[in-house]
């Protein structure tokens, strides 16, 4: 074992535990917030200005993101006031076809990177995989940490991943695309190893942490976004600095989108009420928020012809 | 402005049929008392509820004839089968109409809606589902072959949980064999009358169960009434004592579940968000009103900075309000009396020194309110290390060493309920062996279970409620 990695042991292995059973007992009890009326017409509109629209198919092909990006961009089409969402996630191959029909709208392109989804390739690989999607024009780089290292207690592996990436974010220009770090933790399957995960890669210097591929099940619950909420609370408590939260996969309902921002509200507070600072890696979660949009409006639902399927 | 500003998300009162005026429920039916009448108030507004019957000496005796009656010439002869029938309709109505129930006791309470939906209706139909499948066997229960009744059952239960400790009482009462007459608290007197319907929709004999309302002296005729057979009691020490005195020498059983004044011990190798959360449902749920609430937190000095920092941000997102919303977390206190007894309580905390730290939350202009307040600097000379408050008010001390931690938590005259957090299984094993408690609740508090023993030691009183113990507690030579 190399004196970082001991280090980095000492370090993580010093965070307080987790327990599972008043951590989920918590995360159900803000389950139960009613929220109604204005706030929930609020919330609504928040979520869906959060969302990053994902499609990571292999099926994938440039006719379908430009359907993808035109949905981010005008979720609604008979309804200005709808807001747009936050990002298009696609694959690196695909960047650039996302980023020319969003064009100047201000909307964000997402690439996963780093043989996403496993993260099983040589580190060049993985680094040219990020400079490619970068180059292209990538506004923000969703990458996957190697779980098989964490899993063994190799941190000081996953930590250097994470730092090589983000210094393969850099653009010519000085500046760089925002770096997600995916934890898939279903993989890593206990809160404890969540919370390491999270510390660790924000101390690499992770501008987000991340919860899912979307590949693995289970993909993001609340309990797992509440120990990452609240990693992310103690660290800008610690050093200042703020990293934003993205849970991923599985959430498909306003009710549970909702939930979530319930949860942000009250563990971290306003501060990342911001689709700068919260995200949702969604797909079919944005037609349950805009049919729930028209109900608050009309006071009627419509169905699902009355949203654009792309 | 907040961003995030919940909307009033009010649960409907229109499910529950409150009347303007009750009489004593006694042999089945609804009967006029011989005495005067008091007002039932919601204390969360102070309006006015219902007139509740103040029963005289003459009304608790026919009840207690009542009891006996039933008790001589139905429910003993019953076999433990159809006994349990009773109990289990009584369940499953509880379960059916616990929305209602529910509703009706955050009115005459001021407890929070989801801590009543959540929490005190559920465990009332487990308790009575509990007791019922105890009812035909209660030879099993390790108790003898064939253990029997007591006979009539003098119950006097609290404010704080009323339609939950009805429950507590009456299921195992019911189950052993005995009849009841119960005496609800008289600031929340309303779920027990409802209770009284649900006894006639579950065609219960008539007189197995009667519920007479009125305050002290009501109670205390009926736990010294000479046909009582046991005499169970929830509430203060002090009333506890007073019972004790006048039992004495006579051949009645005694169960008391009285005061607390519980240490809630944080280590420093404990899950701390979680333990956060434990402290502030320790001593926060039910505003405080919870006979082993964990008052008083025992923090190693270690962690201490970081817990007061987690704890303060936590109690800052409390919601006080409206009980009847679903998003309050904090609602009213019970009654004036107990406001003065909290505030007089508070004062002396100020006086003697410690730190007083409130939450910042908004207080209605009318009914009886106490912020979620926190004292650091309390040493076990303070007084607001000793007297229970009974309220949402924390004394927070310190400690070193597991075995400091453990002097400091039994040096009280109380011992009903403690908590360990910590995330070494062998610390807990150590500290639930040397606390001096009824229950020790590891990385967790505040949790009941029907199937789950609860009393105290010391001052904290005597006999077990739930499980296997709380059925030994309604039948003859079965020690609780």
């Amino acid at each position: 074992m190399t004196g970082a990695t001991a280090s980095l042991r000492k370090t993580l292995g010093g965070l307080p535990g987790v327990d599972q059973v008043g951590l989920e007992a918590r995360a159900a009890g803000l389950g139960t917030r009613s929220i109604k009326t204005t706030a929930k017409a609020w919330a609504i509109d928040l979520a869906i200005s959060m969302v990053d629209l994902t499609t990571l198919e292999g099926a994938d092909t440039p006719g379908k993101v430009r359907a993808l990006a035109n949905k981010a961009m005008r979720p609604d089409p008979t309804d200005p006031s709808c807001p747009s969402a936050a990002a298009v996630c696609v694959y690196p191959d695909m960047v650039k076809i996302a980023k020319d029909t969003l064009g100047d709208s201000g909307l964000h392109v997402a690439s996963v990177a780093t043989a996403f989804p496993s993260g099983r390739a040589a580190l060049d690989i993985k680094l040219a995989d990020t400079r490619d999607a970068v180059e292209a024009g990538a506004d923000e780089i969703d990458m996957v940490i190697d779980r098989g290292a964490f899993l063994t207690g190799n941190y000081e592996l996953v930590f250097d991943e994470i730092v090589a990436t983000k210094e393969a974010c850099a653009r010519p220009d000085g500046s760089h695309a925002h770096l997600k770090v995916i934890f898939e933790t279903g993989e890593l399957q206990t809160y404890d190893n969540v919370r390491k995960a999270s510390w660790l890669s924000m101390m690499a210097g992770a501008d987000f942490i991340k919860t899912s591929t979307g590949k693995v099940q289970p993909a993001a619950t609340l309990p797992v976004t509440l120990v990452m909420l609240e990693a992310v609370r103690d660290f800008r408590a610690e050093t200042g600095r703020q990293v934003g939260v993205k849970p991923a996969g599985g959430i498909k309902t306003s009710k549970d989108a909702i939930k979530y921002l319930v949860m942000v509200n009250e563990i971290v507070g306003e501060d990342w009420l911001d689709p700068d600072w919260f995200r949702f890696g969604a797909s079919s979660l944005l037609n349950d928020l805009l049919l729930q949009r028209q109900k608050i409006a009309t006071g009627h639902y419509s169905g699902p012809d009355y949203v654009t399927l792309d | 402005m907040t961003k995030f500003e919940y909307a009033p998300a009010p649960e409907s009162r229109a499910i529950v049929d409150i009347k303007s005026s009750y009489g004593l429920y006694i042999g089945g039916e609804f009967v006029d008392g011989k005495g005067g009448s008091f007002k039932s108030i919601s204390p969360s507004t102070e309006e006015v509820l219902a007139e509740v019957t103040e029963a005289t000496a003459d009304d608790v005796d026919l009840a207690v004839k009542s009891a006996r009656q039933a008790y001589d010439k139905v429910w003993s002869k019953l076999p433990g089968s159809e006994r349990a029938k009773y109990l289990y309709r009584i369940a499953r109505i509880m379960a059916e109409r616990s929305r209602e129930f529910a509703v009706l006791e955050s009115l005459d309470n001021g407890k929070p809606i989801k801590e009543s939906r959540d929490v005190d209706l559920p465990l009332v139909s487990q308790w009575f589902f509990y007791y019922a499948g105890w009812a035909d066997k209660l030879g099993h229960a390790g108790l003898g072959p064939d253990p029997k009744a007591l006979g009539v059952a003098g119950q006097v239960i609290p404010w704080n949980f009323p339609i939950m400790m009805l429950a507590w009482k009456i299921a195992p009462a019911l189950a052993a064999g005995n009849t009841v007459v119960l005496k609800p608290a008289e600031t929340t007197p309303l779920t027990a009358l409802l209770f009284a319907e649900v006894c006639q929709q579950a065609e219960l004999p008539p007189g197995v169960v009667n519920i007479i309302t009125g305050a002290g002296a009501t109670g205390q005729a009926l736990v010294e009434h000479p046909d009582v057979d046991k005499v169970a009691f929830t509430g203060s020490t002090a009333v506890g004592k007073a019972i004790a005195r006048s039992v004495a020498g006579t051949s009645k059983k005694v169960t008391l579940e009285l005061g607390g004044k519980a240490a809630n011990i944080v280590f420093d190798d404990a899950p701390l968000d979680q333990a956060v959360e434990g402290i502030v449902g320790g001593i926060f749920f039910n505003q405080g009103h919870v006979c082993c609430a964990g008052s008083r937190l025992l923090v190693q000095e270690s962690v201490y900075d970081e817990v007061i920092d987690k704890l303060k941000q936590r109690m800052s997102t409390l919601r006080l309000g409206d009980p009847l919303d679903k998003n309050t977390d904090i609602g009213a206190i019970n009654s004036a009396e107990q406001l003065a007894r909290i505030k007089e309580l508070s004062d002396v905390g100020d006086a003697e020194g410690a730190e007083r730290w409130s939450a910042p939350c908004e207080i209605p202009d009318s009914g009886f309110w106490f912020a979620p307040t926190i004292f650091t600097g309390v040493t076990q000379a303070h007084r607001i290390a000793r007297e229970e408050i009974f309220g949402p008010v924390l004394s927070i001390l310190t400690f070193r060493t597991p075995a400091e931690a453990v002097e400091k938590a039994n040096n009280t005259p109380y011992g009903l309920s403690a908590g360990v957090w910590t995330e070494k299984g062998s610390r807990i094993l150590s500290m639930a062996n040397q606390l001096r408690a009824g229950v020790v609740w590891a990385n967790t508090f505040n949790k009941f279970d029907p199937a789950s023993p609860f009393g105290g030691y010391k001052e904290s009183g005597y006999g077990r409620e739930g499980g296997r113990h709380g059925l030994a507690a309604y039948l003859q030579g079965a020690s609780a």
